[in-house]
């Protein structure tokens, strides 16, 4: 499981708009690099990221090698109560992973 | 009077101009752009793709990109899309956005096989398509000698 780190703020008011980052570490492999024998490496590459926020989904995304590597993703999302932040994803050699961050929400 | 006719007939062909040129940084007829919208109309404006003008290297290029748009239930980005004119894959990425989302803004770091256009496509709720381009320059490439 790749790692990462999720910045999000510890509160948020309610229905404010909440910022967050996530950095995955990955190599996103594109599949057009050769290795030092002349060999391309396959891709590799970390296609569907999603997140939900107590259970619903509130962004995915769907990369190509057109990302650079250790993706980074910022977006926004509205919470109306304190809950878990959830992130899941998947990349070419069918390896999954996930990472959770919680928010307090206060009125 | 034939003189004026003719200058009659500039001035009407002015905003026509002004419509062909609307859509100029999209073609519906792109086999990547008509999978995304089925041949609708793409409009030019609401949304704002910022990259630097010039980067050293394409290698991770900061990306930001926005929609002018409430996002509420009943009027809220769906997706945005980022389409790359010079990279090997030319579909960069996807965003699925929804009301919930609260802004409709995406950051990340994208990559580069050199100096090209970078084209931000929207969806909308309201199934409208709207989109911005940028050009940078790229100093050194990410991908590939060889393709």
């Amino acid at each position: 499981m790749a790692l990462s780190r999720i910045q999000l703020p510890a509160e948020a008011r309610r229905g404010e708009a909440v910022e967050v980052r996530i950095l995955v570490q990955h190599p996103m492999e594109t599949g057009f690099r050769r290795d030092l024998e002349g060999r391309r490496v396959a891709r590799n590459v970390l296609h569907s990221l999603a997140c939900r926020y107590n259970g619903v989904e509130v962004f995915r995304a769907t990369l190509s090698s057109g990302i650079a590597a250790n993706p980074v993703l910022r977006f926004f999302f509205r919470a109306e109560k304190s809950g878990e932040l959830e992130f899941w994803w998947l990349d070419d050699d069918e390896v999954e992973g996930g990472a959770k961050a919680s928010l307090r929400v206060i009125a | 009077m034939k003189r004026r006719a003719v200058l009659a007939l500039g001035l009407l062909g002015i905003p026509w101009r002004g419509l062909a040129q609307a859509n100029a940084h999209v073609s519906t007829t792109d086999p990547l752009v008509y999978a995304l919208t089925k041949g609708k109309v793409v409009n030019a404006g609401r949304v704002r793709l910022e990259l630097p003008k010039i980067a050293d290297t394409g290698h991770s290029v900061p990306m930001t990109v926005r929609v002018d748009s409430p996002m509420t239930p009943a009027s809220h980005v769906r997706g945005i899309h980022l389409i790359a004119e010079r990279n090997p894959m030319r579909d960069m990425a996807s965003f699925q956005l929804g009301s919930h989302s609260a802004r409709a803004e995406v950051s990340s770091n994208i990559r580069l096989n050199g100096s090209q256009r970078v084209v931000a496509i929207a969806e909308l709720s309201d199934g409208t398509f709207w989109s911005d381009a940028t050009f940078i320059e790229v100093r050194e490439a990410a991908c590939t000698e060889d393709g």
